[in-house]
């Protein structure tokens, strides 16, 4: 891409929302060795060839159950991990790619944070909270003292005296606390994007409740966005703007809140929706909610993943490896035989002629 | 599910003390408070057997180092005149040796050398051992693999084996003595080092660290070592008693000091022809070894327990 | 079961492997030329040279392993420097020796260790249980070679009783009462350390196995104490015999210091002699036939332990 380009690029993208983040075919597959000679004994797709976007100032829910890949993405995003294939841009720059228009892994780092779901085990027990927290921008220059300056304005922010619990250590602190800890250390480095991996699921639910208007709060003051990786559903449609749903590895369905939540359209979302307890007797679950676990995410089948426990899976679902069609709104996109035209599926809408 | 590896101990040195696990639970309260080494000194406090045995060790190290300004009598000067006298004899409390000279003098120049010997090798080893292990389980992967296999080697030989063979090969020496211990106590270190960095490696908090673009050296000075030095140390300390046992065997066997030196073991050794003749006498140093290695032991003991704080 | 006996087996090949490379290799930590204990020191060059032929030490080091290794596969250990007979004739005795103080040793060691540990496991907090952790902390403590001294000592200087030295006329071990009163002492004492590391592992399994849930339901059930002591040997039973297995090995190899204190002429004490004379070929000899014993041995435990335990053969 010329330095021409990308003035264009950036020019036309000042009328809609730009994409702060973009995420193009990732790809991360774990080998499994086995044996005496290590030989490969599978492959876990634990992401697989997944595209989406995150625009800026939003929130980008992440839900799924256990194992569908959300963790290995938000790692795969801040570097953690090494994808073996595709590309994340920030601001259109392709991260760990080669300069001018590629950016560092240590840029990265700076402008997007983590904040990880065991709130104990993410807080080193032997730092203190300050040297925990300023510890991120000494290692990016800052000097000691502003650092800890810095880390006191964010307690403070998070709502913990700085007085009080600036010396103090991980262990003395509740589960809430420790959380609103590892959100200031996040913080620290002024990110512009937050990935929250389960951030408030070990929380009780009334802290939880403290600590989501906490970040909705934060998000607000500092024009944070957030990816919020969770498994409960009732939390991601509090926090979220658009949503992604995962299964296996794939993206299941992606879009408005509204959309996903009221015009549901892949029947993983419907089985995950339908399993949501609900306090009105009149929508109590009919239809039996999802059975058992996820089928392994060892080298999967082709075909769709969801079809081993899919009410309405066809030959169609195991031959074809769904891909994501508009639904609905054009940002409304769902990986479904289902709802493609014309894709075989009996429950399809018919083909069209000019289609074809 | 954890097994005790087969390897279980043989001077209780590859384990019978459980290699420690990292505990987030204990290693926070480990750490924590500026209170804490003050919480575990007042534990130690009060555990009178521990005290007692610091206390003897620390008279044992204390007029050993000071030996030299106490009004003793010559170490190296015997007569043939008043060999192998009894104990409680008029002017050598302790007896006197098979070429004459005082016991009690040679006793207390013999824990010189003989803690040297037992302390040193333990030193050398916690530094290689706990760095390869750190480093094994930092980087992870092949280089862990081939420091890992490179260790097992070792286990395949037994330690006293093992300590005979190397300090038999070199030839006999202190220094040789003590490289062949410190060979015998790395791989047990660096598998402890490696064990407990693996496991807090596990932890979010490096990878929260990474997360904030630390490069490797920073997050093993800040992160890793802080919580892995801890119980390495105090298995490390377990340690010394079985290397004062076998460095004072070693001198036994004629593979440490040489006379007339006065190190313990190898005082025992030229005693043993003196068995029939004053047994008392000829089983004092072993006597020293014995109380030596027990109070190390007990402290070690005393040290976990006192800085495990959830019990 | 048959794929982990494999997989186990080629994982001990490298490790074998090894354990020659290191014997090998003793001879060159060494200080000086391996000739020059055989050597007067007024050797001539033209007869140094000779002699480096014959034993090969003109070739290249990775040549000189190879063919040491070769000879070792068959069985061939070289010439001993001190007695001119080959290694592994000193050596077949030697072992038979040690073979039979270990075995003696490991028995006192075991009943004793299993004993112990199972009465103060389940006397848990008692006197008794703290006596029994203060003579197991003594044991490893102790140094056995001045136990042995203190052994003869008492029971052969006051006493009388038992034999101080050798393994009884004839210098090796025959199955007869006369011998057996020479391997008393050294077996006793040899048998120290297992003692006390049995204890301590028995005494943490069977009060760890007692204070679990099961064994409370199976009291509550109205289980004998028979019946818990079964569940207890069951559940107690793959470890102990790891931890016993192991220190057999243990203490094959580590007997030298005793075999010294009591001129037992085992493996140790013939090590002790290829030592001081500088006998290369018996040390490398010995040293290599007691770690191969020693790593069959963990291989034989490892794979006992795991024909007992179910678990492990999942993981």
């Amino acid at each position: 891409m010329s330095t021409h380009d990308r003035s264009t690029n950036v020019a036309s993208s000042n009328d809609s929302p730009r994409p702060v983040l973009d995420v193009r075919e990732l790809r991360k597959y774990f080998p499994l060795s086995s044996g005496i000679f290590n030989k490969r004994a599978g492959t876990v797709h634990a992401v697989d060839d997944i595209s989406f976007s995150v625009m800026a100032g939003e929130t980008l829910g992440i839900v799924g159950e256990s194992g569908c890949g959300k963790s290995t993405t938000a790692r795969l995003l801040m570097r953690l991990i090494e994808p073996d294939a595709g590309r994340v841009l920030l601001d259109g720059r392709g991260i760990a790619e080669p300069a001018p228009h590629g950016l560092a892994i240590g840029e990265v780092r700076r402008q997007m944070q983590m904040v990880f779901q065991d709130s104990f085990a993410s807080l080193n027990p032997r730092l203190t909270i300050e040297d925990s927290i300023a510890f991120g921008p000494v290692v990016h220059g800052l000097p000691r003292r502003q650092a800890k300056a810095r880390a006191r304005e964010l307690l403070a922010r998070v709502g913990l005296a700085p007085e009080r619990y600036a010396a103090r250590y991980p262990h003395e602190l509740s589960g809430g606390q420790r959380q609103r800890i590892n959100i200031a250390r996040a913080l620290a480095l002024e990110p512009r994007i937050v990935i929250l991996d389960e951030a408030v699921s070990a929380l009780d639910k009334s802290v939880e409740a403290q600590v989501l208007n906490l970040l909705l709060d934060l998000k607000r003051e500092f024009g944070l966005t957030y990816l919020f990786i969770s498994h409960d559903l009732n939390v991601v449609r509090y926090m979220s703007d658009r949503v992604m749903v995962m299964y296996l590895g794939k993206i299941a369905e992606i879009g408005p809140v509204e959309a996903i939540f009221g015009g549901t359209a892949h029947p993983y979302t419907k089985a995950l929706l339908s399993a949501m307890p609900s306090m009105d007797p009149a929508r109590r679950t009919q239809k039996p909610p999802l059975t058992g676990d996820p089928p392994s995410p060892i080298d999967p089948p082709p075909g769709c993943r969801f079809r081993t426990r899919c009410l309405y899976a066809e030959d169609v679902c195991a031959r074809l490896d769904p891909q994501l069609v508009i639904a609905g709104s054009p940002d409304h996109r769902v990986a479904c035989e289902i709802l493609r035209p014309a894709s075989g599926h009996s429950l399809a809408a018919p083909a069209i002629a000019h289609a074809a | 599910m954890s097994m005790p590896s087969p390897a279980t101990s043989e001077l209780d040195l590859r384990g019978a003390a459980p290699a420690p696990v990292f505990d987030p639970a204990t290693a926070l309260v480990a750490q924590a408070t500026r209170g804490y080494w003050r919480t575990v000194l007042a534990r130690i406090l009060r555990d009178k057997v521990t005290v007692a045995c610091a206390l003897l060790l620390l008279a044992i190290v204390l007029l050993a180092v000071f030996a030299p300004l106490l009004a003793l009598a010559d170490p190296f000067k015997g007569s043939i005149l008043r060999r192998l006298l009894p104990i409680g004899s008029e002017g050598f409390l302790l007896g006197t040796d098979e070429l004459g000279r005082d016991m009690l003098t040679r006793l207390i120049y013999g824990g010189r050398l003989s803690l040297v010997m037992g302390i040193t090798p333990v030193i050398n080893a916690l530094l290689i051992g706990a760095f390869l292990g750190v480093v094994g389980g930092f980087m992870g992967g092949k280089i862990n693999t081939l420091i890992m296999r490179t260790i097992d080697v070792f286990y395949a030989f037994p330690s006293v084996l093992l300590a005979v063979a190397i300090s038999g090969a070199l030839g006999a020496g202190i220094f040789n003595a003590m490289v062949a211990l410190t060979v015998v106590f790395i791989p047990p270190v660096a598998r402890v080092a490696e064990s407990v960095t693996t496991q807090v490696m596990s932890l979010d908090f490096v990878e929260a660290a990474r997360a904030s673009g630390a490069s490797s050296f920073t997050i093993i000075r800040v992160h890793i070592l802080g919580n892995v030095l801890g119980p390495v140390f105090i298995y490390a300390t377990s340690l010394i008693s079985v290397s004062m046992i076998l460095a004072s065997g070693l001198s036994f066997l004629g593979l440490g000091t040489k006379p007339p030196e006065p190190e313990w073991g190898l005082m025992l050794n030229t005693l043993r022809t003196a068995i029939y003749l004053n047994p008392g006498v000829a089983a004092l140093p072993g006597a020293m070894i014995f109380m030596v290695s027990i109070c190390f032991n007990m402290m070690s003991d005393g040290l976990r327990a006192a800085m495990d704080v959830t019990q | 079961m048959f794929y982990y006996l494999l997989k186990r087996l080629a994982l001990v090949i490298p490790i074998a492997l090894s354990v020659t490379i290191v014997c090998f290799s003793l001879v060159y930590i060494a200080p000086g030329d391996p000739l020059s204990a055989i050597l007067p020191s007024d050797a001539s060059i033209e007869l140094i040279d000779k002699l480096k032929k014959d034993y090969g030490l003109d070739k290249p080091i990775p040549v000189q392993y190879a063919i040491w290794l070769g000879r070792a596969v068959q069985g061939d250990l070289g010439t001993s420097i001190a007695t001119g007979r080959p290694v592994n004739a000193e050596l077949g005795r030697a072992i038979f020796n040690t073979l039979i103080l270990a075995l003696f040793g490991s028995l006192i060691g075991f009943s004793l260790g299993l004993a112990f540990g199972t009465i103060a496991g389940y006397r848990q907090g008692t006197w008794i249980d703290k006596s029994v952790t203060a003579l197991a902390v003594a044991g490893v403590s102790v140094p056995h070679y001045w136990l042995g001294m203190v052994m003869v000592i008492v029971f052969s200087v006051y006493f009388n009783m038992l034999p101080a030295m050798g393994a009884g006329p004839g210098g090796d071990w025959i199955w007869d009462a006369e011998h057996l009163k020479y391997v008393v002492l050294p077996a006793i004492t040899i048998s120290v350390i297992p003692t006390a590391i049995v204890t301590r592992t028995v005494r943490a399994l069977v009060a760890d196995i007692l204070g679990r849930e099961f064994v409370i339901a199976l009291r509550a059930k109205g289980l004998t104490d028979r019946g818990v002591f079964w569940h207890v040997v069951k559940n107690a039973a793959p470890t102990s015999l790891a931890v016993m297995g192991v220190q057999l090995g243990y203490l094959m190899g580590g007997s030298i210091l005793v075999e010294t204190v009591f001129s037992w002429p085992g493996s140790g004490f013939l090590l002790n002699t290829a030592i001081f004379q500088r006998d290369i070929p018996l040390l490398q000899g010995t040293i290599l036939a007691l770690a191969l014993f020693f790593v069959s041995l963990n291989l034989i435990v490892d794979l006992v332990q795991t024909a007992l335990d179910p678990r492990i053969r999942r993981a």
